[in-house]
């Protein structure tokens, strides 16, 4: 009986202790933020939210001259309408979310328990179409990113603020995307890390790149070459591509979970949608 | 087409900084249309004129090398608080739009 009390007592004791070498959450998110506080000194927490312009000066001016006349000002106005319009039933998309969809940007993704899944912006406007008896709008672009656009500019100024809830599903979630961000792929054999850690501030060809502190932010985000709004996925995507990876499924688990893991990387940083990148 | 142009300006002692944003598709007439394999027609601005309180402070003759939705930034004397401001375009169809701004 003692033997088995005390058998009890260490099993208890390892199970609530996290697995050997694997680091809490908010563990991970003090070392990336001190990472990136010790390679850019002197860069405030919040301007990492303006990317490659918070540590560029000469890009900076270029980009602060575009920003007099937003290029995504009117798919933001496209946007706008498109969230007020009703669907056909009458309904619209305030239905669907807390506080009617203003000022809600900064909880996304988020961990939901009910059907265990993380779930983005983007996915749960789709969602609330095909609630509605609308068919769900094509990812990545178009009106799609004009809404979500338009919804994370109600909550520009507010921090992000993804919680990771003590569920061993949320954290798997969690660590799914942590792999994702930190593992190689493609023929060129280069993970997210490679670029946007070990290499933040250098340059790619002509390009500097930018600290993935900050990085969701601004999403959907009006970049120079799509001349149009594009989401966060979208630009997954791109990035894949690029190193000769086939891109996982737009609003799939891998992308979700990446999602999950790079916005809350950001957390305690302010909301600026849409921007403009080149 | 109205409201194509935005404009803001600042002043600096004697010199008045203008800044513009012109929305217009400039298309060259060498594109073709993806799906029917067309030509884009060419439709882009020409003349720009830009005066102060009846007085012209610009003239600019654009063409095809022009991108679209054409920044204009440049500064002139002699503009204070109140004034104003006419940009006009008039492009190659014919087309034209025209803004005021106080400055």
């Amino acid at each position: 009986m003692k033997k088995m009390l005390t058998m009890a007592a260490a099993v208890a004791l390892l199970a609530g202790m996290p697995l050997a070498g694997q680091a809490t959450p908010e563990q991970d998110l003090k070392a990336f933020r001190d990472f990136y506080m010790k390679r850019f000194p002197g860069v405030p927490l919040n301007e990492f939210g303006n990317g490659v312009y918070a540590i560029d000066a000469d890009a900076r001016s270029s980009w602060e001259a575009i920003e007099e006349f937003p290029p995504y000002d009117d798919e933001l106005e496209k946007g706008k309408k498109l969230f007020n319009t009703p669907f056909a039933n009458g309904k619209s998309y305030a239905s669907c979310f807390r506080n009617g969809g203003i000022g809600i940007r900064q909880n996304y993704p988020y961990f939901d328990a009910k059907s265990g899944e993380v779930k983005t912006l983007e996915q749960e406007i789709n969602e609330c179409r095909v609630k509605n008896g609308e068919k769900p709008l094509p990812g990545k672009k178009g009106d799609i990113a004009a809404i979500s656009g338009y919804m994370a500019s109600t909550s520009n100024g507010k921090p992000l603020d993804i919680k990771i809830p003590n569920d061993p599903r949320a954290l798997a979630w969690y660590e799914k995307g942590k792999e994702q961000f930190y593992m190689k792929r493609g023929q060129l054999n280069m993970s997210c890390a490679n670029c946007h850690m070990d290499n933040a501030g250098n340059r790619v060809r002509s390009e500097v790149l930018s600290p993935a502190l900050g990085h969701p932010t601004h999403f959907p985000v009006h970049r120079l070459l799509w001349n149009e709004l594009g989401t966060l996925q979208r630009r997954y995507g791109g990035c894949n591509e690029q190193v000769r990876a086939k891109a996982f499924a737009d609003q799939g688990p891998e992308y979700r979970a990446l999602e999950y893991f790079h916005t809350y990387m950001s957390n305690g940083i302010n909301v600026n949608a849409p921007s403009t990148r080149k | 087409m109205a409201n194509s142009i935005k404009i803001k300006t600042s002043v600096n002692g004697d010199v008045c900084n203008v800044k513009a944003l012109i929305k217009h598709v400039m298309e060259t007439g060498q594109r073709k249309d993806a799906k029917t394999g067309k030509v884009i027609p060419a439709k882009f601005i020409q003349e720009l004129v830009c005066t102060h309180n009846g007085k012209a402070v610009l003239n600019a003759n654009w063409g095809t090398a022009v991108s679209a939705n054409p920044y204009l930034s440049f500064e002139f004397n002699g503009a204070k608080a109140g004034d104003k401001l006419v940009m006009n375009w008039t492009d190659n169809t014919g087309e034209s739009d025209s803004a005021e701004h106080t400055v």
